[in-house]
């Protein structure tokens, strides 16, 4: 008595099902295999690597923060231990930017050797652990983030 | 429509219900305690309590599409429309947890890593595993003949379940903003406690949810069948 509606309906669903499984397997996961390039990867690929919109990955290297809580202007360099790129950020980074820090950032590797984000992303480690005594998180962030303004 | 026997349409009898109160009563429990009991994360401050629910949802999801992956080819095998009621109902209830997961995920991952979203494999696999369950419902809800239902819903359960040990494995397979799995040895001993025992409450709530939906859906069933014997001339008031 329905079968119309209900034909159309079954073939809308399985319409879904093979959209959700085409992207998985060719769009989202494809793109994805490669979510960041590590400082070395975007190194090498030299004058490809310019002016692409580019996800880049690696530690905070430590004592490279430089902070201008007036501008709200973040400078720093990602490392991977081989390679490193200076990085330019805009506004305040997430509460668990540190030195040391794994992070992520989404922009453009500019032809100046800068890293231009227009996003910054903290990718932390899946240990949890209480702090140790005189260890207070929320300090070591206001500090840093005071300390380093021009 | 082949005839089958009576008693597997016959309406189970209902689980008592206090039996409901007393896993949410757990759970209840289980959320206190977990956040009561354990301190600030070294890291991320508090931030950490989201571990009780985020990770739990993520594994009854887990668990739920497990149950939906073994009674779809139970269907498939002995052909037992019990079978099929059974993963439509951990179908339901998983989907609900993966959004949940999904949701809790992007709440802890904004303070945390900054963004409320990002397309790595993790989140990716996450969010595609839960668009197949919503598509395996809507399946269900268009297909009227029960039989081709069932088969039709036990092949995409089937397809969709395959997604569980990707989304799993998704974090080491790729590079992900998404950390990677905790060990134990990677947790507090007070973190790990509360996490288990949240993960107890969450696995007995899915059990009691799967169940009594499984019931509801026999019920339903029963009344389908009673109605059709009627309409077919049993009756003629």
């Amino acid at each position: 008595m329905t079968s119309k509606r209900t034909k159309w309906g079954a073939l809308a669903a399985v319409g879904i099902l093979v959209v959700a499984f085409g992207w998985l397997i060719y769009g989202g996961l494809d793109s994805n295999v490669v979510y960041f390039l590590q400082p070395k990867e975007l190194l090498a690929k030299g004058a490809e690597g310019y002016d692409k919109p580019v996800r880049l990955g690696g530690q905070v290297k430590p004592g490279s923060v430089v902070w201008d809580d007036k501008a709200l202007d973040l400078r720093f360099t990602v490392t991977d231990g081989t390679g490193e790129v200076a990085v330019h950020s805009k506004g305040a980074p997430p509460q668990m930017f540190k030195d040391g820090q794994g992070v992520v950032v989404e922009g453009r590797y500019g032809r100046d050797g800068v890293f231009k984000s227009t996003s910054l992303m903290v990718k932390h480690s899946n240990e949890y652990k209480a702090p140790t005594e005189g260890e207070r998180p929320a300090e070591m962030y206001k500090s840093l983030m005071k300390s380093t303004g021009t | 429509m082949s005839p089958a026997p009576a008693s597997s349409f016959a309406p189970p009898k209902p689980t008592p219900v206090w039996l409901g109160w007393l896993t949410f009563a757990f759970f209840i429990f289980t959320q206190i305690y977990a956040v009561v009991t354990s301190p600030a994360d070294a890291m991320m401050g508090h931030l950490q309590k989201m571990m009780y629910v985020h990770v739990p949802a993520a594994w009854v999801t887990f668990a739920a599409f497990g149950v939906v992956l073994v009674a779809s080819l139970f269907f498939l095998w002995k052909d037992d429309e019990r079978a099929d009621l059974l993963a439509a109902s951990a179908a339901e209830v998983g989907s609900m947890f993966c959004g949940l997961t999904l949701v809790l995920g992007m709440l802890w991952g904004r303070p945390t890593w900054g963004v409320w979203w990002s397309w790595d494999a993790r989140l990716t696999s996450t969010l595609v595993l839960f668009l197949i369950f919503v598509g395996y419902l809507a399946l269900r809800s268009f297909v009227e003949d029960p039989h081709r239902r069932g088969q039709w819903s036990a092949a995409v359960g089937i397809l969709g379940a395959i997604n569980v040990p990707i989304v799993w494995m998704s974090v080491k397979w790729w590079r992900t903003l998404h950390q990677i799995q905790s060990n134990p040895r990677g947790l507090s001993p007070e973190y790990l406690r509360g996490l288990l025992l949240n993960v107890a409450a969450f696995t007995l709530l899915t059990v009691w949810f799967i169940w009594k939906r499984y019931e509801a859906a026999r019920l339903e069933r029963a009344a389908e069948h009673a109605s059709q014997a009627a309409a077919l001339g049993g009756y003629n008031g």
